[in-house]
């Protein structure tokens, strides 16, 4: 379809390790439309990082086509992609990735500072929408060592949203978080992308997370094994709700 | 990017870190403190050893008379009895020639100096005001120089050297206010020079009477010529355009035709300037050395840090490269890092340095000179090895791969 988010064809990508080739995707196509939230998932080995890599415009497929936004990304040389990345995608990591001894608003302003046309002043206006729009404006002036780990994390998905990309770009963003702060950071994700329209690729191997989204494809060996629209969509926040209360320890 | 998000970036990431950026800096910081507080003694020394040297006459020329016609079966008359320098030929210099401060005529007579029951034979110098303060640099110790008004009127007056207080003012009588005889004319003190001592050729510089030329020429020699006329360049270097100068304008004086041979001579101190600018280049390569190497150790260090720090920032450049940094902007960051570095350094070495030659001059009683040129000189130098030594390791991370950055733990 013309106005996909993402539309990929045949896409393949081989790694030459000495002298043997291994084929980390073989044919992938799919297309993600604007508003949906697809997680992406498969196991360890599947090929599901390498389709991360190349999605996130970081690295190039072998073979097929991968338009983002209706730009074909083979054609690009590595600065044209580093301006495709700064302002069409936004990633969220598993590790944060935020900058250390840097209060939450530098961090969010991050992405703005290498997009010239953004002004001293819209970035930190920009900035501080983006923290609002995660629950944090109250904690702007925070280093990330004072914030716990949802609220780095929230602070993380804020610095991917101030560019207002196209696609949130999750790699595992819940792995390093315990179940209620998982919740959390899927609640907001889904607030995101039903109040926001904001179109969310999520890559996980947990099939809880999984359920939170609108569809989901799945990788096995470099094919995709299955591409099915969830109809019973979990709401996160009913789940965060019925978890038991944490004794306060 | 723009400059100044690069710059902001940069010093945001030094803020950061801001005890290793100042380890870091401390190599620049004492390096240009330390050429800034050397070359700042060198040049004063340098400075003290040519104000002596002027002392000696290093800008003083010398123009006397010489033969260029020939009497009787070729044989050439000595200068002492030519007279073809006029007054009016110290006019015309002092009118025309650029290159030169002052000049004054020169007229010499000998004879035995009385005070009293007490003589003394000696030189009595007629000159201009001009030759004490301005051609020899010389300080009157006691009382004044003489003035235009008293070679206008040919007044009775003299400045007298140690040497003749010493013999003629044996009983710690003020000579000053006291009136002496050259041979028959009374002369009265006005002031006593500094004293010199002996010149390198074993001379009594001291032993000397300075009189307004006129009193001399018209008094004691009666003679309607000079004898010599010195002059004194603006400095050492300008001596030869002097020299030209000074040939063109008597020549002229003169009426000489373009093949005559010139009827004077022009002596200038060549030796002596040439000891002091070959004296002052090997002090200057010497500190030039010292600068450059304390430099590139502090280059060293900035590269060594830059290297650590691109090692151990992996991740925030495979942070910054996933969110749009492109590889120039890594380039920058880094490079405007190390510069930053370098040039926070620099401004505070060379305050250091200032200062610290300060203290020296204080407490350790030096003759310093803060030369403007040595401050530009290091700061650029420094801004320069920041360029240099960041170079290397701002490539290293702008050649990262992102996936690969990212992943670094």
């Amino acid at each position: 379809m013309a106005n996909a988010i993402l539309d990929i064809q045949h896409l393949k990508r081989e790694f030459k390790m000495g002298s043997e080739t291994v084929r980390a995707l073989r044919g992938v196509s799919f297309n993600v439309q604007p508003g949906e939230f697809v997680t992406i998932m498969g196991s360890s080995g599947s090929g599901k990082t390498t389709l991360l890599n190349i999605l996130g415009c970081l690295d190039k497929p072998t073979d097929g086509d991968y338009l983002l936004d209706g730009v074909n990304v083979k054609n690009l040389s590595r600065n044209e992609l580093a301006r495709l990345r700064n302002r069409k995608i936004g990633f969220v990591f598993q590790s944060y990735n935020l900058l250390a001894r840097t209060s939450a608003l530098e961090n969010v302003e991050l992405p703005l500072l290498y997009n010239s046309g953004i002004t001293l002043h819209e970035r930190k206006e920009k900035a501080m929408k983006a923290l609002e729009a995660v629950k944090l404006a109250d904690r702007m002036d925070h280093l990330p060592n004072q914030l716990s780990g949802g609220q780095q994390q929230r602070v993380a998905i804020a610095r991917a949203l101030v560019n207002e990309p196209v696609m949130i770009l999750a790699d595992e963003a819940t792995g390093n978080l315990d179940t209620r702060t998982s919740y959390e950071i899927m609640s907001l994700m889904q607030e995101l992308n039903r109040e926001q329209g904001k179109t969310i690729v999520f890559v996980t191997h947990e099939p809880d997370i999984a359920a939170f989204s609108s569809r989901t494809v799945t990788l096995k060996d470099g094919h995709v094994v299955k591409d099915s629209k969830n109809e019973n969509v979990k709401s996160a926040k009913e789940a965060l709700d019925s978890l038991p209360v944490n004794d306060d320890y | 990017m723009n400059v100044i998000n690069l710059f902001r970036i940069a010093w945001k990431a030094l803020v950061r870190n801001k005890l290793r950026a100042f380890l870091t800096m401390l190599g620049i910081i004492i390096g240009v403190a330390s050429v800034i507080t050397m070359v700042a003694i060198g040049e004063g020394s340098k400075q003290s050893i040519r104000d002596q040297l002027s002392g000696m006459g290093s800008n003083m020329i010398n123009i006397r008379p010489s033969s260029n016609v020939t009497v009787g079966g070729g044989a050439r008359l000595g200068a002492s009895s030519l007279q073809t320098l006029k007054v009016e030929d110290v006019d015309a210099i002092k009118e025309k020639v650029n290159f030169i401060t002052a000049v004054s005529p020169g007229l010499q007579a000998s004879g035995q100096v009385i005070n009293g029951a007490l003589n003394w034979p000696t030189t009595i110098q007629g000159v201009s005001p001009d030759y004490l303060p301005v051609i020899r640099e010389w300080k009157i110790k006691d009382g004044l120089n003489f003035t235009e008004e008293d070679v206008r009127t040919m007044a009775k007056v003299c400045v007298i050297g140690q040497t003749i207080v010493d013999n003629i003012f044996t009983n710690g009588q003020n000579p000053i206010g006291q009136t002496i005889r050259f041979g028959k004319i009374p002369l009265k003190v006005i002031g006593v020079l500094a004293e010199k001592g002996e010149n390198t050729f074993g001379q009594d510089q001291d032993d000397i009477i300075i009189a307004p030329y006129t009193t001399v020429q018209k008094r004691i020699l009666a003679v309607p010529y000079v004898q010599t006329i010195y002059a004194s360049a603006v400095n050492e270097q300008s001596s030869d355009t002097a020299t030209q100068e000074i040939t063109a304008v008597l020549r002229k004086q003169h009426k000489l035709k373009g093949s005559d041979e010139d009827d004077f001579s022009i002596r200038t101190q060549a030796e002596l300037i040439s000891t002091i600018s070959s004296t002052s280049e090997l002090l200057t390569v010497l500190l030039a050395a010292i600068a450059g190497i304390s430099l590139v150790v502090g280059g060293i260090g900035i590269m060594n840090i830059m290297y650590v720090s691109v090692t151990e920032r992996t991740k925030e450049i495979g942070l910054r490269m996933s969110i749009g940094a492109r590889g120039i902007d890594i380039l920058l960051q880094f490079l405007v890092e190390a510069i930053l570095i370098s040039i926070t350094g620099g401004i505070i070495g060379v305050a250091l340095g200032i200062g610290a030659a300060e203290l020296v001059n204080v407490f350790m009683q030096w003759p310093i000179l803060i030369s403007e040129s040595s401050i530009i000189l290091s700061f650029m130098v420094c801004a320069v090895t920041g360029v240099f030594f960041g170079y290397y390791p701002a490539q290293k991370a702008a050649r990262l791969d992102p996936i690969e950055a990212l992943r670094y733990e």
